[in-house]
């Protein structure tokens, strides 16, 4: 795997996916400054991680999302090259228009940070290929705009192509209001692109990797990566 | 960039009267002492200068006799206080930097924007020392509930603080939150930053060096927080209100840049001293870090960025716009290290160079604006030894007088959803507890634990006090908190290392609030000692009262202890049924000042509880030898509520319930008293006999009290409750009292 982290300013878990990344794949990932024009070559997996970019002064993402790096990340994905964003960076990604739909605050208008149930709902995607449909893991999240909304239209698009990747559930993986805790639309906490290689996701699986520190749920998304990745090369 | 403009300021600058001097805070005998010193009347930057370093939150001058008291030192201490933090030694070449500090006055006024820029400032003052802050704790004293302003505090601080630390980036782990009308016209918010560095890699304030520049970092100086420190030196009245312009905003953005940008230039090895510019801003950061040095300073304002056109010297000098550092650079590494501020996005100017001169020199559009004394400016601070009377002594309330109005399973279900003990679980989710990956135990324990870099080692942090005992008895309650402070960190498994003191005190001019200071002080000295547990840093936050209404002492001590292995700390919860339950510690059924006296009984009274340091010392390194074998599956520290409130905690943390047994003394002052130096430790059936015997042969009081098992806590003799039960109660309080359908 040859990932590669977007660090824009105000971006603040871009260390913990670094050492998620290094921790799951053996190799440490390259850090790409947001004033950059170009991937580092060969790149096969670039990260938006979580964060305030910009202060999230103008709206979450506006800002990263016209950042000189976008134009490069933009090209990787038309070529089919694997994105991830996690929290700040799926707000980036819907405000650069690699996907669809925007994040709001929080219903409740409050930051909210703690472990949460998502329900894994495919697992024949290179990123969830390491978990089972159906199955249930535990993640944190910690984001006051993560209340995910499209037209619905959108939404029925989504939901016809089976793009929505985790939704928040309760333990036993049941879809429950009481266990969406920011109000998104159908429990969305994940989705893909349209072609299946841009994914977005409020949650951090990145801080759930280590057995000693007491809960590994997130490891599977990362080792899938790693997986798919050493297939295709 | 805006520059101030080279034209003299439209407004002219006013007349040094006594009116314009008693509004700077100075007492007259203060502003003789000014004119002795110089020679002359001080022309009015040099009086706004004056009175930003002669307040009492700058010069510590009522306290600092008595903080000279303090033990400050140990094998393990690499700098205390005096400096921006304190420094330790935590081994492996690591050295743990923190600091507590207060903005209380600003939190009252402006709650969010109060709370983010008091977590700005401590954390720049631990980034200022070369450390990448790595969690953040904070304890916070709120108004009675039905207050109607507390609602409105609550909410604003705690969105602050979450506010600022979520977007900065680092966790916020630990701390407390309490209710009392005694902070109704006056809420304390302390916040405590923790960081780490390479122990040989510590940045200190003092200049050397002739003729070095000076660098201004970070943010641009605009007129917010002119006075904030003075304002802080102040009692309130019914116009406090008014007093919104002088409290600063945050911007946490800013932080992380400067914080990346001077980690980054701190190792490219370009810094010879670092000041941030806290309260009173420039000024007491360039006079800190020439006074320090035995070195004049020149600064010449018309270079210093600004957001605004037309500024002052005056309003330059005492500006506390957020954000900002100054610097003394190395002059070969001048155009490496702007580079790096530049691709940070961050101001970077020359705006002064050091002089052999020990004059702080102040230009502004070709005019010297101020020529002072630098060291005096420091040093020659009044030191007041104000006159005090001690609390006095309150009588013991004993259990036999007081009638329990309730039976126990009542009482708990009651205490337990009480605003002082039910669960914060709604504070603490606002705040991104598990950032940087390393929060091993996370809020709601009895000291978090946090990671260092990839571990094994760790450190357990808490910030404690207790100040309805500090009411009744300053010394003892200064004792407590510290006691308490160690005993959480003891019941995670670490060694306690060292503190910071936050003291939060009314008008030290008024005798016997000198005593609460005095004695809390004294009390947290004797502890100190006594537990080798040195005061490396800490901060003085006098005047919280509100027309003559002061607050409760309120000594906050942040503690921070060390794990070889993260791994072997323990946690509250219950980890299984079928486990023997343990008390260590003596009871003799406290209820002097306890909650349950105060919040089932109804009487705030009495003599708190004693500490006694040897039994507190001998009982806690019992209980760190237990989990360092790894023979304790759970522990907990026995303290605000008692023993049953503790063993619902477990309960609630695990969902598994106990059967305990009948008291050995009267049911009530059993299960709530509060005496100290208690701890509730649960073992494998099989191993209590044999760490009862060790206890013994110890001289520790150790008692089996019971059995993990079911789903319910089971007290002989009394009525089972369900831990689900348990849980409603204490989740319930705090949502409902902010959502308004709760008083």
């Amino acid at each position: 795997m040859k990932a590669a982290v977007l660090v824009f300013p105000g971006i603040n878990r871009e260390r913990d996916m670094a050492r998620t990344l290094k921790l799951v794949s053996g190799r440490a990932p390259a850090m790409v400054w947001h004033a950059d024009t170009a991937l580092p070559p060969g790149t096969d997996l670039v990260v938006v991680p979580g964060g305030f970019s910009y202060g999230d002064y103008l709206r979450c993402g506006a800002i990263a999302a016209r950042a000189p790096i976008m134009d490069a990340v933009r090209a990787h994905a038309a070529k089919g090259g694997l994105v991830l964003g996690v929290c700040n960076g799926f707000q980036i990604l819907c405000e650069a228009g690699l996907l669809p739909g925007v994040l709001m605050r929080n219903q409740n208008l409050k930051f909210i940070c703690r472990d949460v149930h998502l329900r894994v709902e495919r697992s024949d995607t290179p990123f969830t290929r390491g978990y089972n449909a159906g199955q249930v893991i535990r993640v944190p999240v910690a984001h006051g705009e993560g209340n995910y909304i499209a037209d619905g239209k959108t939404i029925a698009r989504l939901e016809g192509e089976d793009r929505v990747l985790f939704r928040y559930a309760a333990p036993d993986g049941m879809i429950d209001p009481n266990w969406n805790h920011n109000g998104a639309i159908n429990a969305i906490a994940g989705i893909l692109n349209d072609k299946g290689n841009v994914l977005g996701m409020m949650p951090h699986p990145e801080n759930h990797v280590e057995a000693s520190m007491g809960a590994t749920d997130g490891r599977g998304l990362f080792a899938g990566l790693v997986q798919h990745l050493e297939k295709a090369a | 960039m805006t520059k101030s403009t080279r034209k003299p300021s439209r407004v002219s600058t006013p007349k040094v009267t006594p009116a314009l001097v008693a509004a700077h805070g100075l007492k007259p005998d203060e502003y003789e002492r000014v004119q002795a010193l110089i020679g002359r009347a001080p022309k009015f930057t040099e009086l706004g200068i004056f009175s930003a370093m002669w307040n009492e939150h700058c010069s510590y001058k009522s306290s600092k006799v008595h903080l000279r008291t303090l033990p400050t030192s140990a094998p393990w201490v690499i700098q205390g206080p005096g400096e921006n933090a304190g420094v330790i030694d935590i081994g492996d070449g690591l050295a743990c930097v923190f600091k507590m500090e207060s903005h209380n006055h600003p939190s009252y006024i402006e709650p969010y924007q109060g709370a983010t820029t008091g977590v700005g400032g401590i954390l720049r003052d631990v980034f200022t020392m070369g450390a990448r802050p790595i969690a953040c704790l904070n304890a916070l004293s709120f108004g009675a509930p039905s207050h109607p302003k507390t609602r409105q505090l609550v909410s604003g601080v705690v969105a602050g603080i979450g506010g600022y630390g979520n977007s900065f980036g680092v966790p916020t782990v630990g701390g407390e939150v309490r209710f009392h009308t005694r902070y109704d016209g006056n809420c304390l918010v302390n916040a405590m930053a923790v960081g780490i560095a390479a122990k040989d890699k510590i940045f200190y304030a003092a200049a050397s060096g002739v003729g070095m520049p000076i660098v201004y970092l970070g943010s641009k100086t605009g007129r917010d927080g002119i006075h904030g420190a003075t304002m802080a030196s102040a009692e309130f009245d019914d116009d406090s209100d008014e007093k919104r312009p002088t409290v600063q905003v945050g911007d946490p953005f800013s932080e992380k840049l400067l914080l990346e940008a001077c980690l980054e230039i701190m190792a490219k090895d370009c810094v010879i001293a670092i000041q941030d510019m806290g309260a009173a801003g420039l000024t007491c950061s360039a006079v800190e870090m020439g006074a320090k040095g035995d070195l004049g300073v020149t600064l010449e304002l018309d270079d210093v960025p600004c957001r605004e056109t037309g500024m002052s010297a005056y309003e330059m000098m005492l500006s506390e716009s957020q954000e900002r550092m100054l610097m003394v650079l190395k002059p070969e590494k001048e155009k490496e290290a702007e580079a790096i501020f530049r691709k940070w996005g961050l101001d970077f100017a020359i705006v002064g160079r050091t002089t052999p001169t020990k004059r702080f020199i102040v230009k502004h559009g070709g005019k010297v604006v101020a020529d002072l004394p630098i060291k005096e400016l420091g040093d020659e601070a009044p030191v007041y030894e104000r006159p005090f009377v001690e609390t006095p002594k309150q009588p013991v309330v004993r259990a036999g007088d007081v009638t329990p109005p309730m039976n126990t399973t009542d009482a708990l279900v009651r205490l337990i959803g009480t605003p002082d003990l039910c669960s914060r679980r709604w504070v603490w989710e606002q705040y991104d507890h598990i950032i940087l990956g390393n929060t091993v135990q996370r809020p709601g324990g009895d000291a978090a634990v946090v990671r260092v870099n990839d571990g094994p080692k760790a450190l357990a942090l808490t910030a404690d006090v207790t100040p309805r005992y500090c009411e009744a008895d300053p010394f003892e309650g200064g004792k407590q908190a510290v006691a308490e402070a160690w005993r959480n960190i003891t019941a995670v498994g670490a060694r306690p290392l060292a503190v910071t003191d936050n003291l939060n005190f009314g008008n030290p001019e008024r005798p016997e609030i000198m005593g609460q200071l005095v004695g809390c002080i004294r009390g947290i000295g004797e502890a100190c000692r006594a537990l080798d547990f040195p005061v490396v840093s800490g901060n003085v936050s006098l005047y919280n009262e509100t027309n003559g209404r002061a607050i409760l002492p309120t000594p906050t001590i942040g503690g921070v202890g060390v794990l070889d292995n993260f791994m072997a700390s323990v946690t509250l919860a219950f980890k299984a049924p079928g486990q023997t339950i343990l008390l260590i510690g003596e009871t003799v059924g406290w209820l002097g000042q306890s909650i349950y006296l105060r919040d089932i009984c109804g009487r705030e009274e009495g003599a708190p509880p004693p500490v006694d340091l040897a039994v507190e010392r001998r009982n806690g390194d019992f209980i760190r030898t237990l989990i360092a074998l790894g023979t304790a599956t759970a522990v907990h520290d026995v303290s605000d509520g008692g023993l049953l409130v503790a063993l619902a905690e477990m309960a609630i943390a695990s969902g598994i319930g106990a059967k305990l047994e009948r008291p050995p003394i009267a049911v009530h002052a059993y299960w709530f008293g509060e005496d100290q130096a208690r701890y509730v430790v649960t073992v494998e059936d099989g191993e209590a006999g044999r760490i009862l015997d060790r206890a013994r042969e110890g001289g520790i009081p150790a008692r089996a009290i019971g059995t993990t098992e079911g789903d319910a806590l089971t007290m002989a003799g009394e009525r089972p409750i369900l831990v689900a039960q348990l849980r409603e109660s204490s989740e319930a309080w705090l949502p409902a009292y902010i959502a308004g359908t709760r008083s």
